[in-house]
């Protein structure tokens, strides 16, 4: 349940130094690309602030959310996020199952009425009442609308969440859906990707905690701080891309020798992500480094947009069979008009023939 | 990114349909048209027809020395911009992997830094064309819509490719859906316009080299 401690005397208790803290804190705002100045301004709120009850609802997912905020690597500042809130409910990492979960959940709903923040990975089946995904009996539905009724906030963290994800790919059998074609009226922040980066997850949630306000959005509800810039603007193969130097297969040597994967389907200059930036397990490495195009999967959709390894610039239909037709018709009109014009000819050459007879 | 899965799919499928059955509606009736029969018998010294006709299509590419002081501005300037446009088309890695990804052809890129600069110099030389035919009475006398928006639909696509390439205005996606659209545009007004002449010039130039072979005119 909630402490009604302040964070900093918990953190105290529990060991954390206030080096560290402020380390943590100057960590939070380089990744919100805030201003240096604000990290003292975060490290107090942050030690100010009450431990924040969070109600985590995994609806249709596969738990990689979870994975890569609680396994990045060890010891993780990412995780200190969970010295930060209360995390009253959440299938897989609280102790309690069964009715005690729910008992959990419906204490700290109680308990922390309009104060609590929803997290929910996973897209909500809304097909047939939604019966694809229940939990104790309840439709992700059911669940979804009680929790959200006195949250304060909500944070869809994944693909899935944020826009539907692979659930949601044709033909959706479940009638997929995001978080936001759902709630309304409360404050929605979109962390995607497949999965999100942890430190996504952890710096928007430590700067609600510090400034007790959402940060700034774009267009699609993701924070700006984390999804301003696309892969390919900060991608280490990008010169490559200029020089019109690109790998021709996964494994050729250009590809070893850090060419564009652009050929290869990279979808990174239409991505708007992190992970060219801050890297993956403590900055080891991101896909296209791995030697893997980026797939784009922090953006709507991206599992139906005409394959992940189709290159950008080429059309997505298979309009071989239309363009056929087309060519057909094209020769029949043309040689249609041909005939009409070698008919008419043809009659106007028989008329002055006639003529040229009768005079 | 809608717009781009609009352009990407749905917009380039059609505009390429059109353009297809366009081209091929026009040239089958031209090809197929009934032939003005030349009674006369050829000059003993005239060339075969398809050497003629051959003669003519590359002769006609380079004006003639008593023309040349009129048209040099016309002609080095349709130079810079047709070859401009054929290396911004066959050029660029992208473009070549549109062309890939329907016909299966593809060969080596250029730097995509030189693509750029070719645009650019190519968009001028766009520009200096419109003002010459603005400013030309001749030429303004015997232009009309049609000319207009087929420069206009050739210029938009190295505009915004132009953009696209240099994250230029908006965000890339947009820049690459419009430009996207904008290729779809000039593919669909393609064989209703002037810029056919892209595919008519060969068999107009062939037909008058036969012609004028025939009767032993110079060509």
């Amino acid at each position: 349940m909630t402490a009604t401690k302040l964070l900093g005397d918990l953190l105290r208790e529990r060991g954390v130094s206030r080096r560290a803290f402020l380390k943590y804190a100057s960590y939070v705002t380089s990744l919100m690309a805030l201003p240096p100045s604000a990290a003292a301004a975060m490290a107090d709120g942050l030690a100010k602030a009450h431990r924040q009850a969070v109600i985590w609802l995994s609806f249709q997912e596969c738990t990689g959310c979870t994975e890569s905020l609680t396994r990045s690597f060890s010891p993780t500042l990412e995780e200190l996020i969970f010295d930060f809130i209360s995390l009253d409910y959440h299938e897989t990492l609280q102790a309690a199952s069964g009715e005690a979960a729910e008992a959990a959940r419906h204490a700290s709903m109680r308990e922390n009425k309009g104060k609590y923040i929803v997290v929910v990975d996973g897209s909500v089946p809304t097909a047939d009442g939604g019966v694809y995904s229940v939990i104790a009996g309840r439709t992700n539905l059911d669940v979804l609308a009680e929790t959200v009724a006195d949250a304060a906030a909500v944070i869809a963290v994944g693909t899935c969440a944020s826009f539907g994800g692979l659930p949601a790919a044709k033909p959706n059998p479940t009638g997929a859906v995001p978080v936001s074609e759902l709630v309304r009226g409360k404050p929605l922040i979109n962390i995607p990707g497949c999965p999100p980066m942890p430190q996504a997850m952890a710096g928007t949630i430590a700067q609600i905690l510090a400034f007790g306000k959402l940060p700034e959005l774009d267009a699609l509800n993701r924070p700006r701080a984390f999804f301003g810039e696309t892969i390919h603007d900060r991608c280490y193969r990008r010169p490559f891309y200029e020089r019109g130097m690109f790998a021709k297969s996964f494994d050729d040597r250009g590809a070893r020798d850090g060419w564009c994967l652009y050929e290869l389907g990279c979808k990174g200059p239409v991505t708007y992500n992190a992970c060219a930036s801050l890297k993956w397990n403590g900055g080891v490495s991101f896909p296209i480094q791995s030697g893997h195009g980026c797939i784009g999967c922090s953006e709507p959709r991206f599992w139906d947009r005409g394959g992940l390894y189709r290159p950008l610039s080429a059309g997505t239909t298979d309009a071989g069979r239309v363009i056929a037709i087309a060519a057909a018709a094209g020769v029949a009109l043309g040689a249609g008009s041909a005939a009409l014009a070698r008919r008419r000819s043809a009659a106007t050459r028989a008329l002055d023939e006639t003529r040229t007879k009768q005079e | 990114m809608e717009l781009l899965d609009f352009a990407r799919g749905p917009a380039l499928a059609f505009a390429g349909a059109v353009f297809v059955f366009g081209t091929l509606w026009r040239l089958t009736a031209v090809l197929l048209l009934p032939r003005l029969r030349d009674l006369s018998p050829a000059r003993a010294d005239a060339r075969a027809p398809w050497q003629s006709a051959l003669r003519t299509v590359f002769v006609r590419m380079w004006p003639r020395k008593e023309f040349l002081p009129m048209t040099a501005f016309a002609t080095a300037n349709s130079y810079v911009f047709h070859l401009g446009l054929a290396i911004l088309v066959f050029g660029l890695a992208p473009h070549i992997l549109f062309i890939r990804g329907f016909s299966g052809l593809a060969w080596p890129s250029l730097p995509s830094n030189l693509v750029f600069a070719v645009g650019v110099v190519t968009l001028v030389s766009l520009l200096a064309a419109l003002a010459r035919r603005l400013t030309h009475p001749v030429l303004r006398l015997i232009s009309h819509g049609g000319d207009y928006l087929s420069w206009l639909l050739t210029a938009l696509p190295v505009a915004t490719g132009l953009l696209a390439t240099g994250h230029l205005g908006a965000r890339y996606e947009t820049l690459l859906a419009v430009h996207l659209l904008s290729v779809a545009a000039f593919l669909i007004w393609f064989p209703f316009g002037k810029l056919m002449h892209a595919v008519l010039f060969a068999f107009s130039r062939g037909a008058t080299g036969i012609r004028f072979g025939h009767r032993g005119v110079s060509v």
